[in-house]
């Protein structure tokens, strides 16, 4: 299984920033390594949020995101002490799944 | 040597093999705009994924440095304050991989994503708001790369 | 009369210009200044943080031992401080050791891992990974903190003279020193400023901003690849990681670096 995310949920007023760091290559597909054989792509393909469960947002990555991704965004409604779950899946199938308390 | 549609398409047969055998989760591709992420300008990126001509908006924000560094990471975000806003995209019209990301938005969000991608050489970087009347509205910077980011 | 006046102007002409150029250059900087802004935060390095943290307390290797107790220089099990005091000597080894070659030391001697190994493990892969994963955490331990290396043991001050030695010494096909880009003020390699090393460059700056995430090829580099790598850029022999002269080097930039405030793990092109 991939590395743990790192994510920080802080509130301020109604609304929370997310911030996610994801461990992942993000291959593009088209590099080389030194003996000339391409690397296969190996990227996050789908990204989820859930605050308490419920779906408050998806994405659709393509090979063009940076390496260890980051992503941020913000949540209304959410306050301390809320769920805030973030879960990726890759072209490979690969899959991980993060929660963090809201602070 | 193959190139990276041949690359794709085979990952795609691969794939569709393994979800066949039950090895895939189907969702992991079913959900996946391969279309969209193959286009390579924004106005085929915004036909693929359902949306109209593009035309540019003062309403619609990219935000990201001048110059970078280095281009392997480059940070972006794509906001907008217009309401009935379905999904925001960002694109790097000279990557390989035009389309970098499309964030789908619901009410219980803000329109406004932040989140780092890679670039090859000094480009325009978009923001793309589609929206619910079926409106592709953009805002583009240029972001300077001093040393280009995707190579090995 | 004719001549005097050309050259006055064409002095004028060419300190305009200097200007020009000077401008140009000082808004690139700016740019670049603001890049590296917008990426401190969610530094990838918190990745390795995270990993190294947890290594830590995890009972691993051959005794099944976590690194709890392992000593930094301030007491056992004491992180908080430890990495801004970093190179200094240990009884219990005998030699003056920088963070990286005294976690080695603690992973043989507490949990029963083969240094030697550990060694000659390159940089990214199997226990060195981890090695550079707890480097990472235990200098986030330390972040804000001002350097501030004891040279109160003769073997410390040995150490550093072993160091500037090193810093200073011409070798390789093209005679590089370390000095030959970090012994004197304003130099630059491409966009790249040079920090002189041989006095303290300032706050979060040099030996005061590694263990550093670079962006350039997604790697988390550690003090240690950071010399080993200055090394193969001079073209001299890989140096052995953890060795005396790698150390030496250490303690000759961070007793120089004293006062400097520590910024580790931060973020490089």
């Amino acid at each position: 299984m991939a590395d743990p995310m790192r994510i920080r949920a802080q509130a301020a007023g109604d609304k929370t920033t997310v911030r996610v760091l994801m461990s992942h290559e993000m291959e593009t597909g088209l590099r080389k390594d030194s003996a000339g054989k391409p690397i296969p792509a190996w990227f996050i393909q789908e990204v989820t949020a859930a605050h308490n469960g419920k779906e408050v947002m998806t994405a659709q990555w393509g090979p063009s995101v940076a390496k260890n991704p980051f992503m941020q965004f913000t949540v209304k409604g959410a306050k301390a002490g809320d769920k805030i779950t973030i879960g990726w899946v890759d072209n490979k199938g690969d899959k991980r799944s993060d929660e963090a308390t809201v602070s | 040597m193959q190139t990276r549609r041949e690359m794709l398409a085979h990952g795609a047969t691969v794939a569709g093999l393994l979800v066949s055998a039950g090895l895939l989760p189907q969702t992991a591709l079913a959900a996946w705009p391969e279309a969209a992420f193959q286009a390579k300008t924004v106005a085929d990126a915004a036909k693929a994924l359902g949306g109209g001509a593009p035309a540019a908006s003062g309403d619609v924000t990219i935000t990201g440095p001048d110059i970078a560094e280095n281009g392997a990471v480059v940070p972006v975000g794509a906001a907008t304050t217009l309401p009935g806003v379905k999904k925001l995209l960002l694109l790097v019209e000279k990557n390989p991989s035009v389309l970098a990301a499309v964030f789908n938005v619901t009410d219980a969000v803000e329109a406004n994503f932040n989140t780092r991608v890679k670039m090859g050489q000094s480009s325009n970087v978009y923001a793309v708001a589609m929206m619910a009347d079926g409106k592709v509205l953009f805002a583009q910077k240029e972001i300077k790369v001093t040393l280009g980011g995707c190579g090995g | 009369m004719t001549k005097q006046r050309f050259t006055l102007a064409t002095a004028a002409v060419l300190a305009l210009a200097a200007t020009g150029a000077a401008w140009a250059q000082k808004s690139t900087a700016d740019g670049i200044a603001e890049y590296r802004k917008m990426l401190e935060d969610g530094n990838p390095a918190e990745l390795f943080e995270a990993k190294g943290a947890e290594l830590w307390v995890t009972k691993r290797g051959p005794k099944n031992v976590s690194l709890a107790q392992c000593d930094l220089g301030k007491g056992p099990g004491v992180v908080k401080g430890a990495f801004v005091e970093l190179p200094r000597y240990f009884a219990d080894t005998k030699r003056v050791e920088d963070l990286e070659a005294r976690l080695v030391s603690c992973m043989e001697m507490l949990q029963g891992f083969n240094a030697a190994e550990i060694a000659k493990t390159p940089f990214g892969r199997g226990e060195m990974a981890n090695v550079t994963a707890l480097a990472t955490w235990i200098a986030a331990e330390s972040r804000g903190l001002r350097f501030n290396l004891p040279q109160g043991h003769a073997e410390e001050q040995r150490s550093y003279e072993i160091g500037k030695r090193a810093f200073f010494y011409r070798g390789g096909p093209m005679d590089f020193s370390c000095a030959s880009c970090h012994g004197v003020d304003g130099q630059r390699i491409r966009m790249q400023d040079l920090p002189n090393l041989t006095r303290n460059p300032g706050d979060g700056i040099g030996f005061a901003a590694w263990p550093a995430y670079r962006v350039s090829n997604g790697q988390m580099w550690s003090m240690q690849l950071r010399l080993n790598d200055c090394f193969r850029q001079q073209r001299f022999p890989y140096p052995g990681f953890g060795s005396e002269a790698t150390v030496a080097l250490g303690t000759y930039m961070g007793v120089n670096a004293q006062g400097a405030e520590s910024i580790a793990p931060a973020i490089k092109r």
